[in-house]
């Protein structure tokens, strides 16, 4: 069912935490299945994502696309990380079953709000 | 991971066909392969198997022969129930069905597919631990109630019904009452009379026998009509020429589970008590699902707090334990267990259910091995979530439920 780096970001993923104090905080959820994700970020010359770290709480592929999109986003400039789509968060894992898809958009909007959040700051 | 290390606990799920079953069934796909419709030797031969199994249905069930359909598993036979009984209903003007919110979707859809089809649908209540109360049955029944179907044992939590106080308002009011009994035969007796039902379904694969097969009890005198078209088995009520093999199976199999019942179920209990109170041992802040008592044997069904179902399952998966979850995220419809939410159990708690079903076959070495991995896999994904609620705390964040 799922693929081979799936069950890897799953069982070993990549940034889990909050970073204190950090710049942008997204937090998103999944009414209909329950899913929620919190995705912390620290901005470096108001320019590139210089750490970022996430919780999530939900099924294999909810883990595995959120540790996936915090790889994917680590040191890009902003506009770049916001331009990531659910479709790049999937295939970087090597494909999601279909039913599973909504999973990588929420670490896409979590991603997204993250660093709304930052520039809402100012 | 050997098959001999991995533990097996969804036996809710499907079983292992017990050897004795297959060896009985082996003759009968080329040895005696006669179609039971024929009158020369080798039809006679499967027809006379045929009977033989019927009335080894019959006996497990307290049944007789002739009330005994068979079919292609607990799926058909439900569906047949339901349709054959409103459609022979409509012919006398009834066009309302019963049933419960706690039901198999071979059950509820059904229903589903009538009510589009223009007859009226009353989904009972069910209690917290999933009971349907009798007096809840009596207060919806009519004229026109052309079914009632009501589980005989939860698939999810293991609860078990009062259906012999139900059947007394079902057979007062003179409407027929369906059971889906999938989980329970093989497990707990299923005496149609005690009971008081008039259509009963089992399936061969929930008690050590082959998939593909199950049966339909009709009681003598209740009209139904056929579901599945094209012939004249199963005396014109299940078109088909008859599955044999997986006949002799089914009859096999229950045979066997018949025998060996009482022992198997007593040890089970014991094992699933001891998995039970060894869960709240090693976790903390979970709950337990179903009836505390009326429940069966093989079956623990829990909520983490914290963590969601197929993501424990996953890490189950990996020390070779297979589990089952009601999670909407396990279960590929987007939908948390309806059974669950029934029971009135919030979204959010159901989120992280998870199921054990035990087996003939399963252990204590195996009970004690899941609980001395579980700790770890649960520590591991709450150290992952974004909210860590003290348990009276333990229900959907403000924000999310505005959303939902």
């Amino acid at each position: 069912m799922y693929s081979d780096k799936v069950l890897d970001h799953f069982a070993n993923p990549r940034n889990v935490g909050v970073i204190e104090d950090a710049d942008g905080m997204g937090e998103v959820g999944n009414p209909t299945c329950g899913d929620l994700m919190k995705i912390t970020i620290n901005v470096a010359d108001d320019k590139t994502i210089s750490d970022i770290k996430f919780q999530t709480l939900g099924c294999g592929a909810a883990i595995a696309t959120s540790s996936v999109v915090t790889e994917m986003a680590m040191g890009l400039e902003l506009d770049d990380a916001l331009a990531i789509t659910k479709q790049q968060i999937a295939d970087e894992l090597g494909g999601l079953p279909p039913e599973k898809l909504h999973c990588s958009v929420l670490a896409a909007d979590g991603l997204a709000d993250a660093i709304k959040d930052y520039r809402s700051k100012g | 991971m050997s098959d001999q290390d991995s533990i097996y606990l969804d036996h809710a799920a499907t079983t292992p066909c017990d050897p004795r079953v297959v060896d009985a069934m082996n003759p009968y796909f080329t040895e005696v392969f006669g179609n039971p419709s024929t009158m020369y030797e080798g039809g006679r031969k499967a027809k006379q198997a045929l009977e033989g199994a019927r009335e080894t249905i019959a006996n497990a069930i307290g049944a007789k022969p002739e009330e005994i359909i068979f079919t292609s598993g607990g799926t058909e036979s439900d569906n047949h129930a339901i349709i054959g009984l409103a459609e022979a209903g409509k012919m006398k003007g009834k066009k309302h069905i019963v049933t419960t919110p706690i039901e198999h979707h071979a059950v509820l859809e059904p229903a589903e597919y009538l009510k589009a089809r223009g007859f009226e649908l009353t989904i009972l209540p069910v209690d917290e631990h999933g009971i349907v109360h009798p007096e809840e049955v009596k207060k919806v029944l009519r004229d026109d109630t052309a079914v009632v179907s009501i589980m005989h044992s939860n698939n999810e939590v293991g609860t078990i019904q009062p259906l012999s106080e139900i059947s007394k308002v079902t057979k007062e009011a003179g409407v027929p009452l369906h059971t889906d009994a999938v989980q329970s035969f093989g497990s707990v007796p299923v005496n149609v009379d005690d009971l008081g039902c008039d259509l009963l379904s089992i399936s061969s694969h929930k008690f050590y026998g082959p998939k593909g097969v199950g049966a339909l009890y009709v009681r003598k005198g209740t009209r139904i009509r056929p579901l599945i078209r094209g012939g004249a088995q199963e005396r014109n009520r299940r078109a088909s020429t008859e599955n044999i093999s997986g006949i002799i199976g089914l009859a096999k199999a229950a045979e066997i589970a018949l025998a060996e019942m009482e022992v198997t179920s007593a040890r089970i209990t014991k094992l699933r008590d001891r998995l039970v109170n060894g869960l709240f041992n090693v976790l903390t802040d979970i709950r337990h699902n179903g009836h505390p008592t009326e429940r069966l044997p093989n079956n623990v069904n829990i909520c983490v707090r914290g963590v969601e179902g197929e993501a424990m399952l996953l890490f189950l998966d990996m020390k070779g334990i297979s589990a089952s979850s009601g999670s909407a995220c396990s279960s590929g419809s987007l939908e948390p267990s309806h059974v669950l939410r029934a029971m009135g159990i919030p979204q959010e708690v159901a989120h992280g259910s998870l199921r054990f079903t035990l087996g003939k076959k399963t252990t204590e070495e195996q009970i004690d091995k899941v609980l001395a991995e579980i700790p770890a896999i649960v520590d591991r994904l709450r150290q992952m979530t974004p909210y860590q609620q003290p348990p009276e705390h333990y229900k959907m964040p403000e924000w999310l439920a505005a959303k939902a």
